[in-house]
């Protein structure tokens, strides 16, 4: 039986392959969720105890000292974010005066205020109102709010005499013996 | 009481006849010269973002935090600074993520770079894609073969019948 001419045949599609343009393409994109969702993950995951904290942050004082975090090696650091505006902030700041003095005479343990997205005269006001004499200053740039990935006012980290995170406060502390205890753990003391 | 009674009556003319006192809106008195207007702070305000309330331009923000960033910005004004040299006092002191506008740095480019690349290349897979689409059907759909002059049946109906149903295929 002959084959009918007239009948269309079925043609195999050949396999389409893509250029290297659609490649290119396909690549930039997966590049570019995969750099976000690592950008993501830090965001949310923030600072944990043990993480080495970047060594250069620096603290400008509101009377015009500097006190870089690198040159604090062999020194318990406790960084204290806050604002003027902040109601449970006004409610630590004595506490946090009270343990300041407490280990003031100390060389290994230094305090260090950051007045958080503030106005540099209500900030100084917020000082002076609370009689805190420990080094404070604003958070320029919000560079250590970003370093600490903190989400308000008043958190209060310690760094441990490696310049490694090794407490850390979300609120306000209830007294100034919370502190204190928190600063002689970290030290190794207690 | 006549005497009275007249006054009123005087009056009462003279009321209906006075020309009628057209209720008129104060109109605003200027600022005095030196102060700054809630619009002019705002005009800056709106620029910004509070890191504290996320998503909040700083003109509509009710925060005690936004409210002093808008005292901030009044004093700026006042002391004669420019809307561009407040913003750059906010960026160096809160950060670049106060702008409601990225400027066009380092990785803020991307911002700006990228929705037209993806813009293009969006039309361009498109395009791609229509014209694979469309190479595909017509490899499907052959042309109708030619057909010799002697395979066609001798009666010019039937002839007729037997060009029409192949061209319909």
């Amino acid at each position: 039986m002959a084959e009918n001419p007239s009948v269309p045949q079925q043609t195999t599609p050949s396999r389409r392959r893509f250029s290297w343009g659609a490649w290119l393409i396909l690549g930039g994109v997966l590049v570019l969720l995969a750099v976000l969702g690592i950008g993501v993950i830090r965001v949310q995951r923030g600072v944990q105890v043990g993480d080495p904290i970047p060594p250069e942050l620096t603290l400008h004082t509101f009377d015009g000292k500097t006190y870089r975090l690198g040159d604090m090696k062999g020194r318990v650091v406790l960084i204290n974010f806050w604002a003027s505006w902040c109601v449970p902030c006004e409610e630590e700041a004595p506490y946090l005066q009270r343990a300041w003095e407490h280990f003031q005479a100390r060389e290994d343990v230094i305090f260090l205020g950051l007045a958080w997205t503030d106005t540099d005269d209500k900030a100084r006001a917020y000082l002076k109102r609370f009689g805190i004499t420990y080094p404070n200053g604003p958070d320029l740039g919000t560079r250590w709010a970003q370093v600490f990935r903190i989400r308000g006012v008043p958190e209060t980290y310690v760094l441990d005499r490696e310049g490694r995170l090794a407490y850390i406060k979300i609120g306000p502390f209830e007294s100034a013996q919370e502190i204190i205890e928190a600063i002689y753990q970290v030290l190794g003391e207690r | 009481m006549r005497r009275w009674l007249a006054m009123v009556s005087l009056l009462m003319l003279v009321l209906s006849v006075a020309p009628p006192v057209r209720a008129e809106t104060p109109t605003p008195l200027p600022p005095p010269p030196g102060t700054v207007t809630d619009d002019q702070v705002n005009a800056v305000a709106k620029k910004l973002y509070c890191p504290v309330c996320e998503n909040i331009p700083l003109d509509t923000c009710g925060t005690k935090a936004c409210e002093e960033w808008r005292e901030l910005i009044r004093r700026k004004l006042a002391e004669g600074w420019t809307e561009e040299q407040i913003l750059d006092y906010f960026v160096e002191r809160y950060g670049e993520r106060v702008l409601a506008q990225p400027r066009p740095k380092g990785v803020h480019t991307l911002v700006y770079v990228l929705p037209p690349v993806f813009i293009v290349a969006g039309v361009f897979i498109l395009w791609r894609t229509l014209k694979t689409w469309r190479t595909l059907k017509e490899e499907a759909e052959p042309e109708a073969p030619a057909v010799a002059a002697q395979d066609l049946p001798e009666d010019p109906y039937l002839r007729q019948l037997e060009e029409e149903l192949r061209n319909r295929l």
